[in-house]
């Protein structure tokens, strides 16, 4: 057992990517399902045991094949990259049984192994992107992930899915395209592509070379903006959800923004922080009025949607608003709510899209119309989605209030009441759009002959939406787990500027 | 005029850009997929040159350790973008199947007659 510790960063990517391969040889479904389930259970396991060992001894560094840095790729494990580790690894281990079912019924028998071989590099990549300290093996994962994802939500049931996976297509490598500039102008001016020695090297840059700089941080921003889904760079998020398979959905609107985000964090405090004065570039600025822009813009847009997977994906949109709110406050508090909202975020919609799933399951539709009175026939589902929807609105007790508790306080740490207000206004206009399925699904009577007939779905998939559910309660009261790592995370990320305190030049 | 020159001493990055911004306004201007996925071809090529050009010294060899040469070209650029354009490969192949299977579920690849018929959702 000694002997594979420290091989630990190295198994958490090489085990799902041979598993994809495993999965793509043994063509029979069920068989590659299996393997899907194995690899996907291991995975927390291994995160979770480098999360233990950078609480007990610091971070871990990790030369890939020998190579020390900063010469050759160094996988390099710290408190954010664990705890991101963890969150993806563990929501996908907690929806993992719901795929058997979901995708026996979506997904054309012949091509089930392929879709879980295309599931399993996703989570490579998406784990790859996390645990990798270099700039250019980021982007090589970062394109692993999405390819294998546009693949996935071209599996959709629908003939739109395929558009919305071009769309998709085109628009993610844009976005990874941009990352490469910037991830070029950043080699140009250090000639390293190690995130740690790119950031003591940029520190000794020269003022004449200002502009090239504030060039790389342009260009990575709008990469990595078009990836993580900011306002208004969403626009091929909400059918790409919308149009999906229900576990593909379920999967990658827990982990694969949620990643992207963690790329934003590193770059802006890890890489850029240390040599760039934040103060002196209206980039607070920007990401706050894009952010509470996704806010409103984005859940009143869902307000009015009848899809109910789209009404979702604009949600989505909107809680990324407060994840991004989060980095653009820049302090202690804000990030520690932005760090804690990429992990109640990502328990709250796994739970809402999984619930839907069994909604399709059962009923083979998502639309609102055609739910009408599920709450009596699907009372466990729908109670979960009821909950879950209480998380998204923020209701003490859940997940959602810590974050957006947190936001509150970094925004009047920043000296803004008016985001404060605008965090609380922005939840009103959630309560709408969850009210409004909340109260067709469970006050009003039955209608449609599939909603009659309807029951809750095969226990393999109510566990998982279940399990999801309980964390979304779970860690809404019991902190420390959740909001204890996002605050330690914080402070080692703020403790890395030069000024510990930015001034957060909020607008007024 | 002092533009003009540094321009004409730095064609290569002019060259880089003129690409760059082509590329990239092929795939917003352009309804038809195959010409997206060209526009989107050409941003991608441009930036290999962006990586390539600043790492190729004039008269730099192979960085191989030999008396007879002092000057060696960077080769980890080269490296990188060998990477990359595995990466476009596989990018243009996923969009080019795509575009087929949009084909055979539309009739069409012309991105405004898909929406046009109210179903790009």
């Amino acid at each position: 057992m000694s002997s594979v510790l420290p091989h630990l960063p190295a198994l958490q990517v090489v085990i799902p990517l041979f598993g994809a391969v495993i999965a793509a040889f043994l063509r029979r479904g069920a068989l590659a399902f299996a393997v899907a389930l194995a690899v996907t259970w291991l995975m927390p396991i291994i995160a979770a045991a480098m999360l233990w060992q950078v609480i007990e001894t610091g971070p871990i560094s990790y030369a890939m094949g020998g190579w020390e840095p900063p010469w050759g790729i160094e996988y390099r494990v710290d408190l954010l990259s664990a705890f991101v580790l963890l969150l993806v690894s563990g929501v996908a281990a907690a929806i993992m049984p719901f795929a058997r079912q979901s995708v026996t019924l979506e997904i054309d028998e012949s091509r089930e192994a392929w879709f879980y071989c295309m599931y399993l590099l996703c989570l490579t990549g998406l784990l790859g992107i996390t645990i990798t300290g270099d700039a250019f093996n980021a982007f090589v994962f970062l394109e692993v992930s999405s390819l294998s994802s546009y693949v996935m939500i071209a599996n959709g049931l629908d003939r739109r899915a395929l558009l919305a996976a071009f769309q998709y297509l085109v628009m993610g490598t844009v976005g990874a395209t941009f990352y490469v500039i910037g991830v070029g102008f950043l080699y140009l001016l250090t000639g390293s592509l190690n995130f740690v020695d790119i950031a003591d090297r940029l520190a000794n840059v020269g003022p004449e070379q200002f502009s090239a700089m504030v060039a790389a941080l342009a260009f990575v921003s709008a990469g990595i903006g078009i990836k993580l889904a900011l306002f208004p760079l969403h626009a091929w998020l909400p059918n790409a959800y919308a149009f999906a398979p229900s576990f593909a959905t379920a999967f990658l609107a827990a982990s694969a923004t949620k990643v992207a985000v963690y790329l934003i964090i590193r770059l802006y405090y890890s890489v850029f922080g240390g040599a760039i004065d934040y103060a002196a570039l209206p980039i607070s600025e920007v990401i706050i009025v894009l952010s509470v822009a996704a806010m409103f813009i984005a859940s009143a847009i869902a307000v009015f949607e009848n899809n109910l997977k789209r009404m979702l994906a604009y949600s989505s949109v909107a809680q990324i608003g407060y994840v991004t709110l989060g980095i653009g406050l820049a302090n202690q508090a804000g990030l520690t709510g932005g760090i804690a909202h990429l992990f109640n975020h990502a328990v709250m919609k796994g739970a809402l899209f999984v619930a839907l799933g069994c909604v399709f399951f059962r009923v083979g539709s998502c639309l609102l119309n055609d739910v009408t009175g599920l709450g009596r026939r699907m009372p466990i589902t729908m109670a979960a989605f009821a909950i879950a929807g209480l998380g998204l609105i923020g209701t003490p007790g859940t997940v959602g209030f810590v974050s957006k508790w947190y936001l509150a306080q970094g925004a009047l740490d920043s000296g803004s009441w008016l985001l404060v207000f605008a965090i609380v206004a922005s939840s009103v206009i959630s309560v709408v759009y969850v009210g409004r399925v909340v109260e067709i699904v469970w006050f009003r009577e039955p209608t449609s002959k599939a909603v009659i007939e309807a029951s809750d779905p095969p226990l393999s998939m109510l566990l998982p939406l279940i399990a999801l559910t309980a964390a979304v309660v779970y860690f809404g009261i019991e902190t420390s787990a959740s909001a204890g790592l996002a605050s330690r995370a914080a402070e080692m990320l703020t403790g890395a500027l030069p000024t510990a305190e930015l001034p957060a030049g909020a607008p007024e | 005029m002092d533009i003009l020159f540094d321009l004409a001493e730095r064609y290569n990055y002019a060259a880089t850009i003129f690409l760059m911004v082509a590329g990239l306004y092929i795939v917003i201007a352009r309804g038809n997929m195959v010409k997206k996925l060209v526009g989107l071809s050409i941003f991608q090529t441009s930036v290999y040159l962006l990586f390539i050009e600043p790492s190729k010294i004039v008269g730099g060899t192979a960085p191989i350790i030999d008396p007879d040469f002092s000057i060696y070209s960077n080769p980890l650029p080269h490296v990188l973008i060998l990477t990359a354009i595995v990466v476009g490969v596989a990018t243009i192949s996923l969009g080019l199947a795509l575009i087929v299977r949009i084909n055979e579920a539309y009739g069409t690849i012309e991105e405004d007659e898909i929406l046009n018929n109210g179903d790009g959702g």
